[in-house]
């Protein structure tokens, strides 16, 4: 989904508030929200709904909250989701409103045939599908009908789209993609960089 | 829809984290007392010092880096370090005429074996949103000037590979160690907002 979780290219955040050094977790919330998460990993398997659960907040919520506070909307929406527990529960147990993230959109593709054999080889020039899916997706807005060339095949892996929406492990090959500047961002583009995206063979077309 | 379904008030962050788990922990699905026994692994034994000591070995064994630059997960796996988040491993290395930098522009994503949990600055907007736009001059923002005819390269983590950069030796590191060279490689230096 063209969520706000799709940061890359995006205006208006700032300058990077960077530290040398930082505890693990800064306060005991953030390491319990995270035992949580890898509790809910270890025993779900919630493949790609995982990162999806979190993609679905609500966007003031997502830009507004600490990362760890994603963690924690992203499992309690997935455990009222598989039927743990509610909405009304949560908040009666928090004693006040629990946020939880919006509906799961995502609709999977007509075509779940596994795929192994790489279609594409170092050097081929591609094309991204913009297709824009109202799911999960590893296909950046930013790369989305953009021009690209083939860097490295990582051989085939489950991909993301399908599991996230309940269609198991499919396999599709995956590469590194590398796009210049210029063809990103255009008029302001700069000389001298390129960006590398990683994406699963059904996100391209072409050569073309 | 009544007010008692929805309460106006936002219950505190710490309210929300005992009320999932205690769900959770209710319904069997977690155990705390052994979950605590990964966070502390998390804690303890993964970060920086490991990348570190894969920048050394890289640096001091020419046969070592070639097996790095190949298999990046099977090399690192030779110095004890693997697991979630390492699976896939691409080496990425700095040039005199190429930069190497590192970000997941949809999330988190970072190499967990070899630098353990990524800091907060990694993981919020501003990092996620430039690198990809603008990442000579977000560097030089952040204190590294990468000069003009030095390529940038940014790769961002978007499915399954996590990326090490492997930094270029400092001059005059020629006599030390391994274990010497290890103390100089730094966590920024490894996602590549840095130089040595």
């Amino acid at each position: 989904m063209d969520g706000v979780h799709d940061l890359g290219g995006l205006d208006g955040f700032g300058t990077v508030e960077h530290k040398d050094a930082e505890p693990l977790f800064a306060e005991a919330w953030e390491r319990r929200a995270f035992r949580v998460m890898i509790g809910w990993i270890a025993t779900q398997d919630p493949d790609g709904r995982f990162r999806h659960s979190i993609e679905r907040m609500d966007p003031a919520h997502y830009l507004s909250s600490p990362y760890y506070e994603h963690w924690l909307t992203g499992a309690a929406t997935m455990a009222v989701e598989s039927g743990f527990t509610t909405q009304n529960e949560l908040d009666r147990r928090a004693g006040g409103r629990f946020p939880l993230s919006r509906p799961d959109r995502g609709v999977l593709p007509d075509d779940l045939t596994p795929r192994t054999e790489p279609r594409y080889a170092v050097g081929d020039e591609v094309r991204v599908r913009a297709w824009h899916p109202p799911g999960h997706t590893r296909a950046p807005r930013y790369v989305q009908g953009k021009r690209g060339t083939v860097v490295r095949f990582d051989g085939a892996h489950d991909i993301d789209d399908i599991a996230a929406h309940g269609g198991g492990s499919v396999a599709d090959p995956l590469y590194s993609v590398r796009f210049t500047s210029r063809e990103l961002w255009g008029e302001a583009a700069a000389d001298g960089e390129v960006m590398h995206v990683d994406l699963f063979e059904r996100y391209l077309e072409g050569p073309q | 829809m009544t007010a008692d379904h929805h309460p106006a008030e936002l219950a505190p962050i710490e309210a929300r984290v005992a009320a999932i788990e205690s769900v959770l922990v209710e319904k069997g699905i977690i155990d705390t007392a052994a979950l605590d026994a990964i966070v502390q692994n998390f804690e303890d034994n993964l970060g920086p010092m490991n990348g570190a000591k894969v920048v050394a070995r890289a640096w001091s064994d020419p046969d070592y880096k070639a097996r790095l630059l190949s298999d990046g997960a099977a090399a690192i796996a030779e110095l004890g370090f693997e697991g979630p988040e390492g699976e896939l491993m691409v080496i990425v290395e700095n040039t005199p005429t190429v930069h190497n930098l590192v970000v997941c522009t949809l999330c988190s994503c970072y190499p967990w074996p070899t630098l353990g949990l990524p800091p907060k600055w990694y993981k919020a907007p501003a990092y996620r949103s430039r690198a990809v736009r603008e990442p000579r001059k977000l560097l030089a923002e952040m204190g590294t000037n990468i000069a003009a005819d030095v390529e940038i390269r940014v790769w961002d983590s978007s499915a399954e590979a996590r990326y090490l950069v492997l930094p270029m030796r400092p001059d005059g590191t020629a006599d030390m160690s391994e274990e010497q060279l290890a103390g100089i490689v730094t966590r920024d230096s490894m996602i590549g907002v840095q130089r040595l």
